[in-house]
């Protein structure tokens, strides 16, 4: 066997972020000369290509080599190149710092194992700076370097050094990153990069190359739980071979193995292999497999092969945090596709729960993400999502978000749904007493009569002129009235979009209980959206009628019973429904009240013929 | 329980993560095609597709042949497509006339594979076809995806490039597009030696050198010139390019042409 034929380590991965113009590219074109990893005649190439445009030669040159990054001086997508110091090769990876070019940054920095992220002294930390380190933390890049670079344009300083060195540290300690260090450098000369500078005799501390040096490779995954996700199925001289790539764990020939989502097993009968001198019994972490099972089970791709003892997660919701790169703004009740290291799923988006603010880190309720963005989302599939938590099995906890043809964002597993955990632990007991039973009693059906139109319509006043005619007929009725309600069980709500969809999801929950219990019940709520109000109809079902109490605008401004418009007008109420806020009127309701020309007789009378045609003559 | 605790070398990454890679385009797109021209890295791809699916590369080799190549490919070809049980398309390029004439003469030369390229995917609906393409052999290939889309024109759109990460590749496209395939994108070159060392792949003997000479890059004749060596062993080669600093493509002519030539050639279609 000859020399070469002795493994060699793996080329060290490592992604340069950064903000535009902090100088990336020059870091790296230094780097490649300094270290004596660029092919003889390139720099000369360049430098004679800039004389020919009379322009000065700069290091970044080396990696922009496209025609177009040269004319606009940015680069434009990631470069990898590969270079050497002189305990190991690194592959580096060079990510934009363009905003609108965030999606190649991530394409990039995914694949590396650590990252160094480029600050300018003179500028400071930027909006780029922080998006892109919160990102690597967010992408799981384990390992960071921060080099402040362009010293030489604030003469050195070590005070500057000082400053921009503490606004980052205190950025990453609260993104939860540690920087391994902080070194002033000046990319275009060499300083601190492979050479240790002689104009910042303060500095004591390493290099950049010396840094890199020490950072360890990510810890295998071999000792995690099993995990192999099915890729195929081959059929070969009438034997089912299921090929995949191990994600984590090992496994022997023989051993049991458990399918998901089906969640039936077999024993591991052969691995497969073609011209190779390997006979080992095991296959592990990092391998692509192909295996035999001594059982026909039904297995296809997406399904994921586990030991039984140490199962995937399951649910047909995922809390994930979320990073949004299409430029189409992410809404609440959105379709996607969620892939999933074999698996896809169609998942609605279910809530959108949390935005953060990447520069200041804030966290605040929102709907909806922005291009770049970064929230924390509930996903909801109609199939089950086998899974793991990111930081237990990353390759099974991480997934991208497909809209159409396009790749919108991706996204790290946090847990379960909460709606979806919450449930999973809890039986419903059927009733006793069924729901036709009670009908038949009564002499009629629950039933919600949902009312809705704008603050001053009449909503109320109709309301209880109905439960009390209802009432003196012997009828069970009960009216749930907006204002009580968020006095009370709501109290905990605002009135941001979010909060009142939550309204009218918490209303329209209780109104069911009544409803089955019998009752009828008159709902009086503004819910002023299509969208709240579809959510209702989807939660009371069959019961539900829809009491559209239509009146102009400028009547019920006129009315102004509680003095509201006055206030909204004045711009003392915010999100008031009609003014400051949006008002859909319902597109086709059961019934509409027309208030404004009717009087509140006849309003009612509308609404008892109403009740008595499609309710207490639908009694069976 | 005692373990074995297999450890991966490089190669055996390496390996692992292209025959991944051809596992997910053989599921993803049908029709599918291997593009083989017949140097070193296109039969290392066919090595590992072999591997990938267990001895049989179930899709198509596709030889643009420009009826230019050296006599030893050619032999090459009739040789190890028959001994690696190859479904061979070897279809003749379009003439240089059909080329677009403002190219430099190399680089026009070079073009007719361009076009016998968009000729294979217009005569058997390829709706993928597998490169042999890497990463280290030159700045525009740096800017690859795994999966690349293609236009209906066959030309390249590095600007607007999707994202790809986690190993997540990009298998939904609007109709009319088709996708180049790169498994050995990750690859160096000299890691494509050590793998040959290792797996013993057969190779055109003009790699090893004769008189002093040998090719590092093979393509066709008049456009390829050979670089001086010694190196008439794998071993000697791979200590040859572990030394040297003079790029793999040096002597491929319509790289060097002018300045953006390689990269005009790229963007109209040319691997």
């Amino acid at each position: 066997m000859s020399a070469n034929n002795t493994a060699r380590e793996r080329a060290f991965p490592i992604v340069i972020v950064g903000h535009i113009d902090h100088g990336k590219s020059t870091l790296i074109g230094r780097m490649l000369h300094d270290t004596n990893s660029l092919p003889t005649g390139k720099v000369k190439e360049l430098q004679s290509s800039c004389e020919r445009r009379g322009a000065p030669f700069e290091w970044s040159f080396v990696l922009d080599a496209l025609q177009l990054e040269r004319d606009q001086a940015i680069t434009v997508d990631s470069t990898q190149i590969w270079f050497h110091t002189e305990n190991r090769r690194y592959v580096i990876i060079d990510a934009p710092g363009h905003r609108e070019f965030l999606r190649n940054m991530v394409t990039g920095a995914a694949s590396a194992d650590a990252g160094v992220i480029v600050i300018d002294a003179k500028q400071g930390v930027s909006e780029q700076t922080r998006r892109h380190a919160y990102l690597l933390h967010l992408i799981g890049v384990p390992q960071v370097v921060v080099a402040i670079n362009k010293m030489d344009l604030v003469d050195y300083a070590e005070n500057r050094f000082k400053t921009v060195e503490a606004e980052m540290q205190a950025y990453l300690q609260e993104v939860g990153l540690t920087a391994q260090a902080m070194i002033p450098v000046v990319a275009m000369h060499g300083d601190n990069l492979a050479k240790r500078s002689e104009n910042m005799p303060w500095y004591a501390g390493p290099t950049v190359s010396d840094e890199l040096d020490t950072f360890p490779r990510p810890t295998a995954t071999v000792e995690r739980p099993f995990r192999l996700p099915v890729q195929d199925v081959y059929r070969q001289n009438g034997r089912r071979l299921i090929v995949g790539r191990v994600e984590s764990g090992q496994l022997q020939i023989g051993t049991e193995v458990s399918v998901w989502p089906t969640r039936r097993s077999a024993k591991v009968v052969s691995i497969e292999r073609w011209a190779s001198p390997d006979t080992a019994t095991e296959i592990q972490a990092g391998q692509s497999v192909a295996i035999t099972l001594d059982d026909e089970l039904f297995i296809e791709r997406g399904h994921v092969l586990t030991l039984p003892a140490a199962g995937p997660r399951s649910s047909n919701a995922l809390s994930v945090k979320l990073f949004w790169l299409s430029s189409d703004r992410l809404r609440h009740g959105e379709s996607l596709t969620l892939k999933l290291a074999t698996a896809e799923y169609e998942v609605v988006v279910d809530s959108i729960d949390t935005v953060i603010d990447v520069e200041d880190l804030s966290r605040h309720r929102g709907h909806e993400v922005q291009q770049n963005g970064v929230a924390e989302i509930t996903l909801r599939s109609r199939s089950d999502i086998t899974y793991d938590l990111f930081h237990d099995i990353p390759a099974l906890g991480r997934a991208v978000l497909l809209d159409g043809y396009n790749l919108v964002g991706g996204c790290i597993i946090q847990g379960g749904g909460d709606i979806e955990t919450a449930s999973r632990n809890l039986t419903a007991v059927p009733q006793s007493v069924t729901t036709d039973e009670r009908e038949t009693a009564n002499g009629y059906p629950g039933a919600v009569l949902w009312m809705s139109g704008l603050s001053g319509a009449g909503k109320s006043t109709l309301a209880m002129a109905l439960q009390r005619e209802l009432f003196n007929r012997k009828i069970n009725v009960y009216t749930l009235d907006g204002d009580n309600v968020r006095n009370r069980l709501n109290r905990d709500l605002g009135f941001s979009e979010e909060e009142r969809e939550e309204n009218i999801r918490r209303v329209a929950e209780v109104a069911k209980l009544f409803a089955d219990s019998g009752t009828i019940v008159i709902s009086a709520f503004i819910a002023p959206t299509n969208s709240a109000r579809a959510q209702a109809r989807e939660i009371i079902g069959d019961q539900f009628h829809e009491v559209f109490i239509s009146a102009d605008m400028s009547v019920c401004e006129s009315r102004d019973v509680k003095g509201l418009y006055a206030k909204a007008r004045l711009g003392e109420i915010n999100d008031f429904t009609g003014i400051s806020s949006p008002w859909e009127p319902p597109e086709s309701p059961d019934l509409e009240v027309n208030t404004g020309e009717l009087s509140l007789d006849d309003s009612l009378e509308k609404m008892i013929s109403y009740v008595e045609q499609s309710i207490l003559k639908s009694a069976n | 329980m005692a373990r074995i605790l297999l450890k991966m070398d490089d190669l055996d990454a390496l390996e692992a993560q292209s025959v991944f890679i051809l596992r997910e385009a053989f599921n993803k797109f049908d029709p599918i095609g291997l593009l083989w021209s017949l140097g070193k890295d296109s039969c290392v791809m066919i090595w590992l597709a072999k591997k990938a699916f267990l001895g049989r590369m179930p899709f198509p080799a596709i030889h643009l042949d420009t009826g230019k190549e050296f006599p030893e490919a050619y032999a090459f070809r009739d040789t190890f497509s028959k001994e690696w049980n190859l479904d061979l398309i070897a279809d003749d390029c379009p003439p240089i006339e059909a080329v677009d004439a403002s190219l430099p003469p190399a680089s026009r030369f070079a073009a007719r594979k361009s076009l016998g390229l968009q000729q294979a995917v217009d005569r058997y609906g390829f709706k993928a076809l597998i490169t042999g393409i890497r990463r280290d052999e030159q700045a525009t290939r740096a800017k690859e995806r795994v999966f690349s889309p293609r236009s209906v024109d066959n030309s390249w759109d590095f600007r607007g490039q999707p994202p790809e990460f986690w190993d997540q590749y990009n298998t939904e496209f609007p109709p009319g597009t088709h996708v180049r395939v790169h498994p050995l994108l990750h690859w160096t070159e000299v890691d494509i030696w050590r793998y040959i060392e290792r797996e013993n792949i057969p190779m055109v003997p003009l790699y090893y050198a004769k008189n002093g000479q040998r090719f590092r890059s093979l393509g066709e004749i008049g456009i390829t010139e050979p670089i001086e060596s010694n190196a008439t062993t794998i071993a000697e080669i791979i200590t040859e390019l572990e030394a040297t600093r003079d790029p793999e493509r040096a002597g491929r002519a319509m790289d060097h042409e002018t300045e953006d030539s390689f990269e005009r050639l790229r963007t109209m279609g040319y691997l």
